[in-house]
């Protein structure tokens, strides 16, 4: 996948009615890379990223996934990514196994994949002894990394994670990146939403969204150096009131 | 095909699962046949009468002596003019009067008809008519009596209901549960698992999957429909057993009937689900959209007849009303579908119209 683009975005835009949430961002993600989507809540970030995932059809501009056409190839998109929201994405009231199991069928593996696939899972989750327990009395931070591999089940080329990280602890959260980790170095293309400063250190390129327009995109070291910023939480802080605290706040 | 399969199975397993809830959906049609089975069982005994009889002779006396030989008559007072009667009823010391005619007996010897008053107090209508025709058959039979011995007798009865003028019949409620039933179980519970899946948020998990939406809405919508399917058998099989209501028509139209009633109920839960995102709004609305006008605009309770234009105008869209019509006319008068097309063809049209409606603002939400 290296070298090559698993997103590419030309002046893709998205209104609701008079108010732009996206407003017309061209960027690009190459494959295997980690790219992070920042941004104040309501920047635009969630949006975009439904626009990707083909929930939510782009008012103008153009865009491929995965080599293929928002408009007009959504199917063949979904099948190439996976998808884990804020709220993790998997039934409380179902075992992890069978979670696993829904997955799977949903994405057309065959039966005796998924068996394999499973097992695989939760031996490298180390949650063998939980697979016939409710997902709903796992703790959170497990509910968290199973869902991420749920996500992967079916290897997609490209993982959307909507603030995959939101209420988890900083141990769990190390573990999260180092699971991101390998997803990416095993060729897929990770795209993560996040709020913490100190997870876009970890991504290899990110893009700051504000109000709806792409404010900066590079290397978080490029960043820091372009706004003479010690952190990216102070790339960020300048980014989004640019104005040293001035105007509405 | 195996995605769907799948997706059928997570249902059940959500359904099985939630024990409190199955138990609910499974209990409670066959509760509501008891409780109203036996809110509208019209045996009526021990009627608090009263006689108005200014000129007792022996045909009075007669009469008297036989309504009050049947054990469900209980003479409370015999008045000389009808004067005290409005109190006797007002204060529920009276539930039925039989006002004679002054000079019975010799207006009959006359060849003259005599007329003879029944007067019911019919807060509850169907209780009113009963006790009605319980007096009714005494006179009749009086009256039968009477010709073989002396041709020519004529009592006029005349027959009056206090309080409510109109009388339902009694079998008429288990077609009405069946449409209640079914809208409950169909509309409300799609309407909350929908829902409950944009809250926990696996419906977009869903929605951004290779699944098309028809598969989501049929891995959605299948479980409840054979659910509701269960439950109709349960409670026509029940008003059989427990209270004797007739199944004059077919089985079998009545299921295809009752399939095609579901299949719109169920529409109506998706477009519900499709307006909200939270479960609690979902409820209200299914509650307020589907169970308040089965209950009150289908004629399951209220006769449409006796209501203002308005209201018979609004009833014509309520789904319930065509289906209470058809399970009406099966059940009890052996109707088939010779007679119930234009009914059935409104249902199908509804359930297209909903089907329509329901599946493109899945799509909106897709696009």
């Amino acid at each position: 996948m290296n070298g090559t683009l698993a997103i590419q975005a030309q002046d893709l835009t998205r209104t609701f009615g008079s108010f732009t949430a996206v407003d017309h961002i061209t960027l690009e993600v190459h494959g295997g890379e980690i790219f992070g989507f920042l941004g104040a809540n309501g920047a635009g970030k969630t949006t975009a990223m439904r626009m990707f995932t083909g929930l939510l059809a782009p008012s103008s501009g153009t865009a491929q996934v995965a080599g293929h056409d928002v408009y007009t190839e959504s199917e063949a998109i979904k099948r190439s990514i996976g998808y884990m929201s804020q709220r993790f994405s998997l039934y409380e009231d179902l075992t992890s196994r069978e979670n696993i199991r829904l997955y799977g069928g949903i994405y057309g593996l065959a039966s005796k994949e998924i068996r394999s696939r499973t097992e695989q899972m939760l031996a490298r989750l180390g949650m063998e002894d939980a697979a016939d327990l409710a997902v709903r009395s796992l703790p959170l931070g497990w509910r968290q990394k199973l869902s991420f591999s749920v996500a992967l089940l079916h290897r997609p080329q490209i993982v959307f994670l909507d603030e995959p990280t939101g209420g988890v602890d900083p141990i769990t959260r190390r573990q999260f990146w180092e699971m991101i980790y390998q997803a990416a170095a095993g060729g897929t293309t990770v795209l993560v939403t996040t709020h913490y400063m100190d997870e876009a250190e970890y991504c290899d390129r990110i893009s700051i969204m504000v109000a709806g327009r792409i404010g900066a995109m590079g290397t978080p070291s490029e960043l820091k150096q372009q706004y003479g910023a010690e952190t990216m939480d102070e790339v960020f802080v300048r980014l989004v009131r640019p104005t040293n605290g001035g105007g509405a706040a | 095909m195996n995605a769907l399969r799948g997706l059928l199975k997570k249902e059940w397993r959500h359904i099985l699962r939630d024990r409190r809830t199955l138990a609910v959906i499974v209990l409670m049609p066959v509760i509501q046949v008891i409780l109203f089975g036996f809110a509208i069982r019209t045996d009526v005994k021990d009627i608090r009468l009263v006689i108005v009889d200014p000129t007792p002779d022996h045909v009075t006396l007669e009469i008297r002596n036989r309504l009050e030989a049947t054990d469900v008559f209980h003479t409370v007072a015999v008045l000389p003019n009808s004067a005290g009667l409005e109190g006797l009823f007002q204060r529920g010391k009276a539930e039925e009067a039989i006002v004679f005619e002054p000079q019975f007996a010799s207006r009959l010897g006359q060849g003259l008809p005599a007329r003879v008053e029944v007067i019911a107090d019919a807060t509850e209508p169907n209780t009113g008519s009963t006790r009605q025709n319980y007096a009714m058959a005494v006179i009749r039979q009086y009256q039968r009596d009477q010709q073989t011995v002396q041709p020519g007798v004529v009592i006029a009865t005349q027959l009056r209901m206090r309080f409510d003028p109109t009388a339902e019949s009694s079998h008429l409620f288990v077609p009405g549960l069946v449409a209640f039933v079914l809208t409950i179980i169909s509309a409300l519970m799609t309407a909350i698992s929908l829902t409950r899946e944009k809250e926990t948020g696996t419906m977009e998990a869903l929605l951004v999957s290779p699944l098309r939406p028809w598969q989501i809405i049929v891995g959605k919508v299948m479980p409840y429909l054979s659910i509701g399917f269960v439950s109709v058998l349960l409670v026509i099989l029940e008003a059989r057993l427990v209270f004797d209501v007739p199944l004059r028509g077919s089985l079998v139209l009545l299921l295809g009937e009752g399939l095609l009633y579901i299949l719109v109920s169920l529409s109506l839960g998706m477009l519900i689900s499709s307006r909200t995102s939270s479960q609690r709004v979902a409820m209200m609305g299914a509650l307020l959209g589907t169970m308040l006008p089965t209950m009150l605009l289908s004629g399951f309770i209220f006769p449409i007849e006796s209501m203002p234009t308005v209201l018979q105008w609004i009833s014509n869209v309520i789904p319930a009303k065509w289906f209470v019509t058809i399970v009406r006319s099966i059940m009890l008068k052996g109707t088939g579908l010779a007679y119930l097309w234009q009914e059935t063809l409104i249902l199908c049209a509804m359930a297209l119209a909903l089907l329509v409606l329901s599946t493109r603002s899945f799509h909106t939400r897709l696009e």
